[in-house]
């Protein structure tokens, strides 16, 4: 930009201007391998996003499955009940085990993460390249052989004949593994379970290192730590939960082989091992761990709220210092998954001490974003209406969260359906919404295409109600007794299940009209321009879709959620910086 | 097909120095960078063994005896010879560090190969243990033959009868479990009795609060096996000194044992390649004082391993 007016044009500030005209990350380069060994961060993150969604449109078809078995106490997939109890406990651990382990903890970090990361820091890619690829196979090869065990699983179910010939296929432990079942009682598949489980782990950690390295060392000019986006610091803080947490886990699965291959006695009592000590070992992880899925959606929550209340953010530093406290609590809260494990009382008063602590950083989020939202001139676009059901379901999720912190309480709701309820408003109410939110806000930006916004809009409303149908009922039903994992129940509990599944149908096709629309925008979708929302942070400067080297010089850094520059000219041309409001954050 | 991925990083360093990534922008820019990178791997090596060594300190509170009695089985000298070495090889790394940074490629050279001979030979003398150990039948899980004297499944089943059962003695209290007088046989033992004698001593507190990790009981347990040791003042435990419940345990001796060092060894084949890597780069001259990063990062490693080895040494083999 020269120093005298230019006329408003929809360019990019920092656009390639060596390269030809229309050349962007998904024309550079063309062919098979050109995408299986790039080491662009955008084709790395798309390579990602087709796992990742392949991933939760299977979860969400187990889930679907788990529902309609759910419909009515008697057994609905096969007239033989052995057989149907078998097939249900196959489908909710995988359902556990594909969302959690392939979907939830990659999706953001791993899609919007390593596309919106490099361009926040307006840096033309990640710090390790090549390791980041890495973390993509890694990624691969651990899911591929998850879905190689549900194949085992359900082939097996079908036909039985085949048990003999390749073992027990699978897994019905549930997601958690817990011992002894999973190393003595459970005839399945756990050993090729964890093991794509700890493979996994190994893509998580190095994408967290990359991560922690770029944000340290690769930010532009102008950019020191408190001018950051608000999604750096949750990926900063979920980078190092998921270096300090996920080798744990590691190190338990490679235990759990161990004891289930050599019969070491670790976890199982007749050994002389203690099952207690998995549950330490795991929850370790595993409570991080949701902090490691929570924490990213937060930070998609912070820059869509504030985009579309057209206001900077409120309260940045204290958004931004309470993502490293919720991630520096959530090492010190794993025993409240443990309190009816016979943990002793007084680590359970202490664990439900700290559990309680964690809900103050969470507040100052919700608060912070409502008083974003306050007297902003709110647009009602696809993503925030997301966004505004998800801190709507994360406060929901939040205090019932509460409940289950108090010893007493969770005495008597534990292992019940108010549990499932609780944490899925959490893990599915929050990162599930923050997730779409998030696909829809960059989704020009990914592929240079607008969705259709009254569709998307319906589809939001369509899974808001959709979900709150199917999870809200779920805690009444678990305060009234019906314990989780059941196949089968009482006919008192039929009513809360059909509510329940009613609620599933309604919200995946609320789902499929997500999906639609987005392939229908992939293929037919109008051109995106480059900024279509007015936001600040610095992948909104370049084009859409961005050029292969994202900026042709490194820009300099303003304040991410100051929007007066930018003014809205045209559905095709979306926001430009007026040039008379400020000066252009050139180099 | 045919533009090939290589292709395009040429030509993205195209008149730049040709060990700067084209995403960096000065050559010290991508060495923080890569240090950055390699502490941050190095914590998450430190807390996967962190994990083993809590599994190691929760087993060795509940079964202490079985710890003092099976370490005898390994060899002190043969570990100390594996320290020396592998001291030894941090050191010719370190220096090998250095000698990449003032660009004396020779002696670089020569140096990593000294620090992959004290590695292969860490290796070497783990070889014969490992081996020696299989052939005593001191493997793990229903591989661990325990001892000559063990006689199968019964002694198991006396296992689980006693881990199950309240140990007797351990119903008053402790009050016979560390009388003062007793503590005069324990000179060798004072690190660890005092601290025994206040966990037993300890009034059953206000419902019961007792040590979050020790389930009830293992706390029964270890109070069996501290009422046993009083009655066999005790430096080297022998296989019959043992109380019955954990005579059929040795096993998870071993296990953590071999767990422990397995994970160890297999960081040191890693360093090895890496090291080896490195070697043939720095012979055809890739090193100087303008670029060193890998030399430097697999030093970093090598030093990680190193260290790990210095805390399993003593915990494994010099236990008192």
């Amino acid at each position: 930009m020269s120093a005298t007016n230019p006329p408003i044009t929809a360019q990019p500030h920092f656009g390639h201007p060596a390269a030809p005209a229309g050349d962007n990350y998904l024309t550079h380069g063309r062919g098979v391998l050109s995408w299986l060994l790039t080491l662009d961060h955008k084709r790395i993150a798309i390579m990602y996003m087709a796992g990742i969604l392949f991933s939760y449109a299977l979860g969400g078809v187990f889930a679907i499955l788990i529902r309609t078995e759910l419909i009515l106490p008697s057994p609905q997939f096969s007239s033989d009940p052995d057989t149907a109890w078998r097939f249900y406990n196959h489908m909710f651990t995988l359902h556990g085990a594909v969302m959690v382990f392939l979907f939830i903890i990659p999706a953001i970090p791993a899609i919007f993460g390593n596309f919106v990361l490099p361009m926040m820091l307006g840096a033309k890619d990640v710090a390790f390249p090549k390791l980041n690829l890495t973390s993509l196979y890694l990624w691969a090869l651990g899911a591929v052989i998850f879905i190689f065990v549900l194949l085992k699983g359900v082939l097996n179910v079908m036909f039985p004949a085949l048990v003999p010939f390749w073992g027990g296929g699978g897994l019905e432990t549930g997601w958690t593994f817990y011992t002894p079942y999973a190393t003595t009682t459970a005839d399945s598949a756990v050993v090729e379970a964890t093991l794509g489980a700890f493979i996994i782990g190994f893509s998580s950690i190095l994408t967290g290192v990359n991560f922690i390295a770029s944000i340290h060392m690769l930010r532009p000019p102008g950019m020191t730590w408190f001018k950051m986006p608000l999604m750096l610091w949750a990926l900063y803080a979920t980078s190092i939960i998921q270096i300090l947490a996920t080798p744990v886990l590691g190190i338990t699965l490679l235990l759990l082989m161990a004891e289930r291959l050599l019969r070491v006695g670790i976890f199982d009592p007749g050994l002389g091992g203690d099952p207690i000590l998995y549950q330490h070992f795991f929850w370790f992880y595993s409570h991080p761990a949701v902090y490691i899925m929570i924490l990213p959606a937060m930070g998609v929550i912070s820059e869509l709220i504030s985009t579309f209340s057209r206001k900077h953010i409120f309260g940045y530093s204290f958004i931004a210092l309470s993502s490293l406290t919720i991630a520096f609590l959530g090492f010190l809260v794993w025993g409240h998954h443990m309190f009816v494990s016979g943990q002793s009382p007084m680590a359970n008063a202490i664990f439900s001490l700290l559990t309680f602590f964690v809900a103050v950083p969470s507040a100052i989020k919700t608060f912070n974003w409502v008083a974003t939202m306050y007297k902003g001139n709110i647009h009602l676009k696809t993503p925030m209406l997301y966004a505004m059901g998800m801190i709507c379901l994360f406060t929901i999720g939040g205090l019932t969260g509460l409940f289950l912190g108090s010893l007493s309480t969770d005495v008597h709701v534990h292992d019940t359906y108010f549990i499932v309820a609780h944490f899925h408003y959490v893990m599915m109410g929050s990162v599930l919404f923050a997730f779409l939110g998030g696909l829809y806000y960059w989704w020009p930006k990914f592929f240079g295409r607008m969705y259709a916004e009254n569709p998307a809009r319906i589809a939001a409303v369509l899974v808001f109600i959709g979900f709150n149908l199917t999870f809200f009922i779920q805690f009444v039903a678990g305060t009234q007794g019906m314990p989780r994992r059941y196949a089968s129940y009482p006919e008192q509990y039929t009513i809360y299940h059909q509510i329940s599944t009613i609620g599933a149908y309604t919200m995946s096709l609320g789902m499929l009209l997500v999906a639609a629309n987005l392939l229908h925008s992939l293929l037919r979708g109008p051109k995106a321009p480059p900024n279509p929302w007015g936001s600040n942070s610095l992948e909104w400067h370049a084009s859409s879709p961005p050029p292969h080297d994202n900026f042709a010089q490194t820009p300099n850094a303003g304040d991410p959620y100051d929007y007066s520059a930018w003014r809205y000219a045209s559905p095709r041309e979306g926001y430009v910086r007026d040039p008379n409001a400020a000066p252009a954050p050139t180099h | 097909m045919t533009q090939a991925p290589p292709t395009t990083q040429h030509q993205d360093h195209a008149g730049h120095d040709p060990n700067l990534a084209h995403h960096f922008e000065t050559p010290k820019q991508q060495f923080d960078s890569a240090k950055v990178g390699m502490w941050v791997f190095l914590a998450t090596e430190i807390l996967m063994f962190g994990g083993l060594f809590c599994a190691y300190a929760v087993w060795r509170s509940n079964h202490p005896d079985v710890f003092l009695y099976a370490h005898t089985k390994l060899d002190w000298r043969l570990g100390g010879i594996n320290t020396v070495l592998l001291i030894a090889s941090s050191f010719t790394m370190a220096w090998a560090v250095r000698a990449a940074q003032l660009s004396q490629k020779k002696l670089m050279v020569a140096l990593l190969a000294l620090t992959i001979a004290g590695g292969c030979g860490f290796l070497v003398v783990k070889t014969f243990e490992y081996s020696a150990k299989y052939h005593h039948g001191l493997w793990v899980g229903h591989w661990n033959q325990y001892h000559p004297n063990y006689q199968g499944p019964k002694h198991e089943e006396a296992a689980a009868h006693a881990a199950v059962a309240p140990a007797p003695g351990s119903s008053d209290g402790g009050s016979n479990v560390s009388a003062p007088g007793s503590a005069g046989g324990y000179d060798q033992l004072a690190l660890t009795a005092p601290e025994h004698s206040q966990v037993t001593h300890a009034p059953p507190g206000p419902q019961g609060i007792v040590p979050a990790l020790v389930t009830p009981p293992s706390s029964a347990q270890v109070q069996a096996d501290l009422a046993e040791q009083h009655h066999t003042s005790h430096y080297n435990l022998a296989w019959e000194d043992l109380p019955p419940a954990e005579q059929a345990r040795t096993h998870q001796f071993f296990q953590i044992y071999f767990l422990m060092t397995g994970l160890h060894t297999f960081h040191v084949i890693v360093g090895l390649g890496l090291l080896t890597w490195i070697l043939l780069r720095g012979l055809r001259g890739a090193f100087g004082s303008a670029y060193f990063t890998p030399v430097d990062l697999v030093g970093l490693y090598w030093h990680l391993v190193d260290l790990i080895w210095i805390f399993l040494f003593p915990l494994l083999y010099l236990i008192h």
